[in-house]
């Protein structure tokens, strides 16, 4: 099985290098870009019928609880 | 008493520390290998800047999972004197033994100069020989230094007069311009400047062997 882990920085987190992205953009016309949040993604292999093993991976490997929140995506 | 030292494939300040306890403390001390389950006979552990694991995933965030820092949680959880300085400071937030995290510094910068740092509070292990609003010159060095709680721990951190040391100018978006905290049991300390890079006079401050210092004394009177 494969699973695809998207962590990304609570909404309440300052993002500094999304921030610094997203302020470099004008420069390239792409000035309607109001927001731009970076994150990580981890592909994941999983033996079958092993779910939860992806699931602690992502919550107390993959995630800082402090600042971050992950979902999964299923293939 | 004895020191020791944490060594992380990729702590780089280790031998710094080492050098501040033997040499200019004039304590014993010895590194502790990362592999290693027990940290017995020694009364305060250091865990040292640098880059453990390369930083990978989060600083701080792999170091977390070696087998010394099972013994040093249980070391802290008895009251041990545990010091985490800069990359150490970073794996003791990772390792839920202080609170709160350590961000992106806000300039993008890594940035590595002397900053001032206020003393908050008297009453710990690490500054008992400091005075209250004493102003000591350390340098930082660091990518990662931004701190971060939401709002209810830092009101906690701030009630629980857990905060050790203020940046006189904030130099990385830390909130409550946080340099250093301690726990609440008040016997583990994580600061993002290095007393190891400024404990004698010809690294241009001595003012961080005061924090070896009251280290020292805390234990003597233990």
């Amino acid at each position: 099985m494969k699973a695809t882990v998207i962590v990304t920085l609570k909404p309440t987190v300052l993002d500094p290098q999304g921030m610094t992205i997203q302020r470099s953009l004008s420069s390239i016309g792409l000035s309607d870009v109001t927001d731009v949040r970076q994150g990580k993604i981890f592909n994941v292999d999983v033996k079958d019928g092993s779910r939860e093993q992806v699931e602690r991976l992502a919550k107390e490997v993959l995630t800082n609880p402090v600042i971050e929140e992950y979902r999964i995506v299923w293939e | 008493m004895k020191f020791g030292v944490v060594i992380f494939p990729g702590s780089n300040c280790d031998h710094d520390c080492y050098y501040a306890i033997e040499s200019v403390i004039g304590k014993p001390v010895e590194f502790i290998w990362h592999q290693d389950t027990s940290v017995k006979g020694i009364d305060a552990v250091i865990l040292p800047g640098g880059f453990a694991y390369g930083d990978y995933l989060r600083t701080g965030a792999l170091a977390k999972f070696s087998p010394v820092m099972k013994a040093i949680g249980e070391f802290a959880s008895k009251g041990g004197l545990v010091y985490g300085i800069c990359n150490g400071f970073q794996i003791l937030t990772e390792a839920g033994l202080l609170p709160g995290a350590l961000l992106r510094n806000v300039t993008m910068k890594y940035i590595c100069k002397f900053v001032e740092l206020r003393t908050e509070t008297t009453n710990t292990p690490y500054t008992n020989l400091l005075r209250k609003g004493q102003i000591l010159r350390i340098p930082i060095g660091h990518g990662d230094g931004n701190f971060y709680a939401d709002a209810e721990t830092l009101q906690r951190i701030e009630d629980n007069d857990q905060v050790v040391f203020r940046y006189v100018e904030n130099p990385n978006g830390s909130l409550h311009d946080i340099a250093g905290i301690v726990n609440e049991k008040r016997n583990v300390l994580g600061m993002m400047p290095h007393p190891d890079r400024s404990s004698e006079v010809i690294l241009g401050s001595a003012d961080g062997k005061l924090i070896f210092e009251s280290m020292v004394n805390a234990l003597v009177s233990k």
